[in-house]
């Protein structure tokens, strides 16, 4: 785990730091209440920033207001600024479709489309390309084998996404979310309805993407975070209480607060 | 087993033979009425079932023999096109109040509307469209007639429909959205399709509550003794011709008519064994 951390993090020295999003001064609210309370962070382009913190202190809710999920409800609002690239997307009169075919999602619970292997992952990118057959065979192709998923459903591409493991539909979910080549992707507790093996090639896979994407995980497994994360981030009742780089939270964190939770006082 | 005697023990068990005589009594009177239709109705009908049933026309008054040929195509054609215009209506105004209207005023209103219209009497339905559809144009016809189920139909499509699609998960919408598909694509290639099996059973149950209606069609569609395609014109149909030809004078009328009731009672079963295949092969997805 120490040597895996040090090993990401020497060559990000090398390079100039970038940031994907920038959150500033965010506020949000279901309805009345109020779901975060002032965060501001910065999540780092093609590195794996991981949220932590227990049951309901926001975590998720910050992870849907980076690609508007929220947005689908009425009553849900968020206030501040989120900055991606530059340019806010809060803005009401952000495109939201063109925003989450750039911010893709993967969910808790497996969510195949009910439809063939192929078309599940070939939805995404017809909305928004228009591909020939063969290119499309190789856009497939692709997503699967960045997904970690192309050897076991390469004989199968016709069969229903639904026919395959949890582990596998997983894997699919987040091949489709890769074929649209988004440039951020959030993972909403992608491994927490998955078993052991599931979850460790989940884990590569981040590695891997980590390459491409800009990655934004919410989990509940401080291993997790500690194996694949570069950055963490600790939230408590909608607040963030602590963020840094992933080695900094979990070997010398500064707050109290994260400090127990870290080490299973608290949580 | 002494435990057994007590007076507490031997209560609960009159106070339950009572009760399981009363419930097991009203499932048998259910099931003697049910039984008893079919008995009849297979016993008057099958001697109708023959092959002239299909391949000659309604006989004129005091003639021999005769078919429901005209009655059945009428019907087939009647019914056919009520389907092909409820279908999309229901489906779409369905596919509205879940994935749009949800809670607007504008959905709760369409609700309370769809629910009134599924309670109507279908001889309402029937006069309002002999109002606007036969009485302005001044003769019955198919189309008339196919108006007139439509509007029963409708409803019926819709809110299964509706009732469907609620049952898809949140969490599948969101991952369609997640990958910045606009919502009428959410609503027909996923939402729609993963309640597929429950939408084509809906939409069996309102074809099966259709094709026996009578009451609309006395009104519209009317009758006609003679073989006819012509859907602006008057059209035979099973249903009226059972209504006039069950309380003729004639013998072979009223086989006829028996023949008919039969052939849509079969018709009818097929629509919901169909329905029931459907719905098993959703839950077994």
């Amino acid at each position: 785990m120490n040597a895996t951390a040090m090993a990401t993090a020497a060559p990000a020295q090398a390079t100039p730091t970038k940031n994907a999003l920038e959150v500033r001064n965010l506020d949000f609210y279901y309805g009345k209440f109020q779901g975060l309370k002032n965060v501001n962070l910065n999540i780092e382009e093609r590195k794996v920033t991981a949220f932590i913190g227990p049951s309901g202190c926001g975590k998720s809710t910050l992870l849907r207001t980076l690609n508007r999920m929220y947005s689908l409800y009425p009553g849900q609002r968020a206030e501040g600024q989120i900055n991606f690239y530059g340019q806010n997307i809060l803005d009401p009169k952000q495109d939201l479709n063109l925003l989450r075919a750039r911010i893709g999602m993967v969910f808790q619970k497996p969510t195949p489309f009910p439809m063939t292997i192929y078309d599940n992952i070939a939805f995404g990118v017809k909305l928004y390309e228009n591909l020939s057959k063969s290119e499309m065979d190789d856009r497939v192709e692709w997503a699967l084998t960045k997904a970690a998923l192309w050897n076991e459903v390469k004989d199968k591409l016709g069969q229903n996404g639904m026919s395959l493991s949890g582990g596998q539909q997983q894997r699919l979910c987040i091949a489709r979310s890769v074929a649209v080549k988004p440039s951020v992707l959030l993972l909403d507790e992608p491994t927490s309805a998955l078993d052991p093996i599931s979850t460790g090639k989940v884990e590569e896979l981040v590695h891997e993407l980590k390459k491409d994407y800009t990655i934004a995980i919410v989990t509940h497994n401080m291993q997790q975070a500690a194996r694949c994360s570069d950055y963490t981030a600790y939230m408590y009742l909608g607040e963030l209480i602590e963020f840094g780089s992933t080695e900094q939270i979990f070997f010398k964190p500064t707050k109290t607060e994260t400090e127990d939770y870290i080490t299973g006082r608290f949580g | 087993m002494q435990m057994n005697t007590s007076p507490l023990y031997r209560s609960r068990q009159r106070t339950n033979l009572i009760g399981l005589t009363l419930s097991m009594a009203a499932m048998t009177l259910g099931l003697i009425a049910l039984f008893w239709i079919l008995f009849v109705l297979f016993s008057n009908g099958l001697a109708a079932l023959d092959i002239s049933l299909f391949t000659q026309d309604t006989p004129a008054p005091g003639s021999d023999g005769g078919g429901l040929r005209n009655a059945i195509v009428g019907s087939l054609m009647i019914v056919g096109l009520a389907v092909l215009v409820s279908t999309p209506v229901g489906i779409l105004a369905g596919i509205y109040l879940t994935e749009y209207g949800d809670s607007s005023k504008t959905a709760e209103f369409t609700r309370f509307v769809t629910d009134i219209m599924l309670s109507a009497p279908s001889i309402v339905l029937g006069l309002f469209v002999y109002a606007i559809a036969v009485a302005t144009i001044g003769n019955f016809s198919g189309y008339a007639g196919s108006l007139a189920l439509s509007l029963i139909a409708i409803p019926v499509v819709m809110r299964t429909t509706e009732n469907m699609l609620r049952l898809v998960p949140g969490s599948l919408r969101e991952a369609a959205f997640a990958l910045g598909a606009p919502r009428w694509k959410v609503s027909t290639m996923v939402t729609l399709r993963a309640a597929k099996a429950g939408v084509i059973t809906g939409l069996l149950l309102a074809i099966a509550r259709i094709s026996g209606e009578t009451a609309p069609l006395l009104f519209t569609a009317l009758n006609n003794q003679f073989f006819s395609t012509n859907m602006e014109r008057p059209m035979a149909n099973l249903p009226v011709v059972i209504f006039q030809f069950a309380m003729s004078p004639y013998e072979n009328w009223i086989n006829l008519a028996w023949g008919g009731a039969l052939l849509i009672t079969l018709a009818v079963l097929v629509l919901n064994i169909l329905a029931r295949v459907f719905f098993r092969e959703k839950v077994r997805a």
